[in-house]
């Protein structure tokens, strides 16, 4: 149970203490509200002394009459408003005064309820003044949440693409200022390190684009029988080169076909995205095993490396964005930091899932399920 | 003839790391480096620098931040300058401008990365009294 601060300002002894009667035992609640409200009240005979109250503590809802001793009813409302206090104001007023009740409603009130009024019709007035003040502020809540997120991402990702420019910058300006002499062999690893650093820009570009297709939802997804094994075979095809170079093996797969519905071009990604990280993460002369298989009507993808493996503290932050697991033996691999979070951003739009076995210095095994 | 002054050198980006070490090498400063925040923990037992500078985000957000307070318990003398790509574009500033700052940031001098090296070298040169 939650409590909300109801402000009844008004100037007849009987209405205030009416109020505080009908809803002394009266609680609100909606199913989509975790808690019930009930509501405790606190008395203002004046205008002047609403302010007052106002200014001194939370208040969530206001009770307001117009016809009051010295300032009026719409003033307070003017003031609340100018303050942006978060309270929602509800006016209470005679039939006589209906024009300024609707004044009063474009002036920022919620609501107003006539009086004289029933028990019941103060009880459903509060229902609805209640249910928009919850929405309200869940909704504000949700707002700064969401832009926390999307400021804590922007200032990772600035970092990601800032530290590889000055990188370039810095090697760029030695050699322009010739700091190592007239030859240029003498700069050979910097021009090295160079191309290497906008080789990793560019992933990183390519990857914030499938992250942004993903996530804005716009990417127009084209569902049709998609051949498994062949997607997997053009993966590796890709990654071929890379292995090589490490002398890493990557186990043939059964040729027969599986098919399941599906966007061709993710379940590319998907497989690009394992492939690489099991080839980049393994030892020298390591293997990578691959299991293609449907059964149940689910597709499942399981990727194993014979490499560095992990720790169940750097598993449990692996799919986060940005997350690159740092370590000894991790520090001259390069990434984006975004493949697994693409992956599993994907594999959850097919309601699949994707899981991850490790063990540091024998390797990781990962799987993916996609029901078809 | 007075020693040569030792600057401590920790960044995870191994090309940050070569080039800082180059320009304080052509400074006229012995250098001693690590590529982690542990590695660096590491090199502090053992070794006791006249200057350090810091990565801020390493194997952790706030590296940085730890390693100073870190050499700063044990030597409270040695400066320390925090170098960082983290930009102020993001809205993610901090400073060494108050108060507050300066009692939970135990630096003495926080630089963009990508700064000038003749800027670098006042910077050391002023907090090594030079």
């Amino acid at each position: 149970m939650a409590t909300l601060k109801v402000l009844v300002v008004d100037d007849e002894p009987g209405i205030r203490s009416g109020i505080n009667r009908i809803l002394q035992n009266f609680t609100v609640g909606y199913p989509f509200m975790d808690e019930d409200f009930d509501f405790s009240i606190i008395e203002a005979e004046t205008g002047e002394k609403a302010i007052e109250t106002i200014d001194n503590q939370q208040i969530d809802i206001v009770l307001l009459d117009n016809k009051l001793p010295g300032i009026h009813g719409i003033e307070v409302l003017e003031y609340i408003n100018k303050k942006n206090y978060d309270a929602e104001v509800m006016m209470i007023t005679s039939y006589a005064s209906l024009d300024l009740a609707v004044k009063a409603t474009n002036n920022g009130a919620f609501n107003f309820v006539p009086k004289p009024f029933t028990p019941q019709e103060l009880k459903s007035a509060m229902e609805n003044i209640t249910k928009h003040l919850f929405l309200k502020r869940i909704s504000r809540k949700m707002n700064e949440e969401g832009q926390q997120l999307r400021f804590q991402f922007l200032s990772v990702l600035s970092h990601e693409l800032k530290s590889p420019v000055n990188a370039i910058e810095g090697y760029l300006q030695i050699m322009k200022d010739k700091q190592v002499g007239d030859n240029i062999g003498d700069y050979k690893m910097m021009i090295e390190r160079s191309l290497e650093r906008l080789k990793g820009m560019r992933t990183l570009i390519s990857d914030l684009l499938d992250l942004t297709k993903i996530e804005s939802g716009v990417k127009t997804r084209d569902f049709r029988p998609v051949d498994i094994t062949e997607v997997f075979r053009i993966a590796r095809d890709t990654i071929e080169p890379l292995a090589n170079q490490r002398n890493v093996k990557i186990q043939p797969v059964q040729e027969e076909e599986i098919y399941i519905n599906a966007d061709r071009g993710e379940i590319e990604i998907i497989f690009n995205n394992l492939l690489s990280n099991a080839v980049k993460y393994n030892r020298d002369g390591g293997e990578v095993i691959v299991g293609l298989k449907k059964q149940n009507g689910k597709l499942e993808i399981t990727v194993a490396d014979t490499g560095i493996g992990m720790t169940e503290e750097e598993v449990s932050k692996l799919f986060g964005e940005f997350v690159r697991i740092k370590n000894m033996k991790t520090k001259n691999i390069t990434g984006s930091g975004l493949g697994l979070s693409i992956v599993k951003k994907l594999v959850e739009l097919y309601d699949g899932e994707i899981r991850v076995e490790s063990q540091p210095d024998v390797g990781s095994k990962f799987t993916v399920t996609i029901p078809d | 003839m007075e020693a040569r002054k030792k600057i401590m050198i920790v960044d995870d980006d191994i090309d940050s790391l070569t080039q800082m070490k180059m320009q304080v090498e052509r400074f006229g400063f012995d250098t001693i480096t690590a590529e982690s925040q542990k590695e660096g923990e590491k090199l502090l037992e053992t070794e006791k620098p006249n200057l350090a500078i810091f990565d801020l985000m390493m194997e952790n957000q706030d590296s940085g931040f730890i390693l100073s307070f870190k050499i700063k318990k044990k030597y409270p003398d040695v400066p320390v300058i925090i170098a960082t790509a983290v930009t102020a574009e993001t809205g993610m500033i901090f400073g060494l401008d108050t108060e507050e700052e300066r009692n939970w940031i135990k630096a003495d001098q926080y630089l963009e990365k990508g700064i000038r090296p003749d800027q670098l070298q006042r910077e050391i040169n002023k907090l090594l009294k030079i």
